[in-house]
């Protein structure tokens, strides 16, 4: 009768693949959608800071004949300089109408007070209530600032003044949360993605097969055919632990499709997620859909209601990605004995493989066995608890 | 043949049947009459082996259903109180799915599946799946389920709740072909009527306990009632349950 459990595993699959709720939340939602929506997110992350790093910021400069050689230094600057004379209010009619435009104005008396070394006025005009046009108009700032204090030190050596004289402290900061390691930390994210995609998968399968079966009234004739209870309960298990497997061979083929798009060799990052990572990936990860599926059964076996198991298990998702959670405040390294940690053993590995490095293979069989084996007793203890008569809920 | 002698089985500190007793034979329809909360279902689910009696013993054809309930679940077709079936499956994968889970295969599996479905008039919806059914439909599939692996002995769970009449006639024509085939049906119901159309043996259960058992006939004089409505009343001493 070992066969039970396939004979099981089969009518749960099946009911399970004909429910379009099923496969549109198991399947299609998360494996699909999930991944674009992350690539979207990370895209923009880099777009942002790909753009910071390398716009030649487009800046319109009016009453230019005033100004040659700022003009210039803009241009040398690696602004993308345009003129085009205008008054105050068209300057600002022009700004309504393309609100990320940036503006240098020369004022009227520019010319003679640069040639009397009088404070010379340029204004700068952006709405600062768009994030580009404020980036860029700082730019701008930047490099008019620059412009002034060289030709200041010019006029300071003409004087016979070593112009360094002015520069009492000089301050370089550091910026160290530049946009591409947002992008970078993103990315660390996939592993996280990975694993909680795999779990939605079966999670509602797991409740169907047993809150859903108590609920339906179904489960007490089942409990009545002669196969021991374990025997069908593995059935459903393993039901679940095959949708997982579904949703993770998904989410890995989705991501390795999702990352084509992204403009990470711009950045010089990038993301090894090739065909063949992305096997290893769904390999290493496999494991853990028994896991998933025996903690969810066995969680789902207390309930008495579709609606408690729902409940229950959104919390219970949480669970498998708190090692993650953890290891990435204390920022730990991978190393042997993390690799008995089932959900951290994965990530890990999937960030390795992910930043091309190879994994010493009794690492990744350790991951294997200590996952497979928490699997293989959380299934057994799923077993167990159908045992009980309280799992009628009558 | 289904014998039960001094079954008793508590929920914490609730008693739910006390020393019942009694004997359903091969050939007859033997029905369990009593209030909503007597004890009818405790008594069934102890015989279908999903629950553990306290004390007393239950044998099916010699089988002892506490000692070997899987040898028990041979011998018995269960229609229980909630007989739900799977919405995603037609009705004949319902059937066909319970007679995998009792060992059958292949043809005569299939044969088995598609009998059953002309006995109990399934086939014009054998196909269909089993999401939208009626009541009636439900309840058919759900014996058809009970029956797939042809048990000597049947145990139905109230199995006419929620039947419209011609439902629940061609229910009745169904147990008593049943009897005739030389079945052991014993049902259990609340409701008076029911009992009396159908039954050769009655146990009347109240509070968990075997208040009077017998022929529709011997009842009726042991109580010096001119019908069982009234013996039944005079059985568990008032009107409750009478629908």
């Amino acid at each position: 009768m070992s066969g039970t459990i396939g004979i099981v595993l089969l009518k749960e699959l099946r009911e399970a693949l004909r429910d379009r709720r099923t496969l549109l939340t198991s399947l299609v939602l998360g494996p699909l959608l999930g991944p674009v929506f992350f690539v979207l997110v990370l895209k923009l992350a880099l777009e942002q800071s790909v753009e910071t790093l390398d716009e030649a910021v487009p800046v319109t400069v009016a009453n230019a004949g005033a100004a040659p050689n700022l003009v210039q230094h803009l241009r040398q600057s690696g602004l993308a300089v345009t003129l085009r004379d205008g008054s105050d209010i068209e300057i600002r009619d022009w700004i309504t109408a393309a609100p990320e435009l940036v503006v240098v104005r020369v004022s009227e008396a520019y010319a003679a007070r640069f040639q009397s070394a009088e404070p010379a006025v340029v204004m700068i005009y952006a709405d600062g209530s768009r994030a580009r046009a404020e980036r860029r108009a700082r730019r701008v700032q930047e490099v008019i600032d620059g412009w002034s204090a060289l030709i200041g030190a010019l006029r300071l050596q003409a004087r016979g003044v070593v112009p360094t004289v002015t520069h009492a402290v000089i301050v370089d900061s550091i910026d160290v949360s530049t946009p591409s390691a947002r992008a970078a930390l993103l990315l660390g994210m996939l592993s996280y993605l990975i694993l909680v995609i795999t779990l939605v998968g079966g999670l509602y399968l797991a409740i169907d097969a047993t809150a859903g079966e108590r609920e339906r009234g179904s489960l007490e004739a089942l409990l009545t055919v002669p196969v021991p209870r374990e025997r069908l309960i593995y059935g459903k298990v393993l039901a679940a632990a095959v949708m997982m497997g579904l949703a993770l061979a998904l989410v890995t083929v989705t991501i390795m499709a999702a990352l084509r798009w992204m403009p990470l060799e711009s950045l010089g990052m990038s993301a090894n997620f090739g065909p063949a990572v992305a096997a290893s990936v769904f390999l290493v990860t496999l494991p853990f859909a028994l896991v998933g599926a025996g903690l969810l059964t066995v969680v789902a076996s207390f309930t008495r209601s579709y609606k408690e198991a729902q409940s229950w298990l959104g919390i219970v998702m949480l669970v498998p990605t708190l090692p993650i959670a953890i290891a990435g405040v204390l920022a730990v390294k991978a190393s042997a004995p993390l690799m008995l940690v089932p959900s951290l053993s994965q990530h890990l590995v999937i960030q390795g493989l992910m930043r091309g490095e190879s994994m010493p293979a009794a690492w990744l069989a350790l991951s294997a066995g200590s996952t497979l084996a928490l699997g293989l007793a959380l299934t057994w203890l799923a077993g167990r608890l159908y045992q009980r008569e309280a799992i009628l809920g009558g | 043949m289904i014998r039960v002698a001094g079954l008793t089985r508590s929920f914490g500190a609730v008693r739910a049947i006390t020393d019942v007793s009694f004997t359903a034979a091969d050939g007859r329809i033997t029905g369990l009459l009593g209030p909503n909360g007597a004890g009818k279902s405790t008594t069934l689910r102890v015989l279908y082996t999903v629950l553990r009696p306290d004390a007393g013993s239950a044998v099916v054809d010699d089988i002892d259903v506490v000692a070997s309930p899987l040898l028990a679940r041979r011998a018995i077709g269960v229609l229980p109180h909630a007989a739900g079936i799977y919405p995603q499956l037609t009705a004949s994968e319902n059937i066909a799915w319970f007679g995998a889970l009792h060992g059958l295969t292949g043809a005569a599996l299939r044969r088995r599946v598609d009998e059953l479905i002309s006995v109990l008039d399934i086939s014009e919806f054998a196909t269909r799946r089993a999401k939208g059914f009626s009541q009636g439909q439900r309840v058919k599939v759900a014996l058809a389920r009970a029956l797939i692996h042809s048990p000597r002995n049947l145990l139905l769970d109230e199995p006419s709740n929620g039947l419209d009449v011609m439902a629940t006639r061609s229910l009745r024509e169904l147990i008593r072909g049943l009897r005739a085939a030389g079945h052991c049906v014993l049902f259990s119901s609340h409701v008076m009527q029911e009992v009396a159309a159908l039954c050769d043996d009655i146990v009347i259960i109240d509070h968990g306990r075997v208040v009077a058992a017998g022929t529709p006939i011997e009842l009726q004089r042991r109580f010096g009632s001119a019908t069982l409505e009234d013996a039944f009343v005079a059985a568990i001493g008032d009107a409750r349950g009478l629908a």
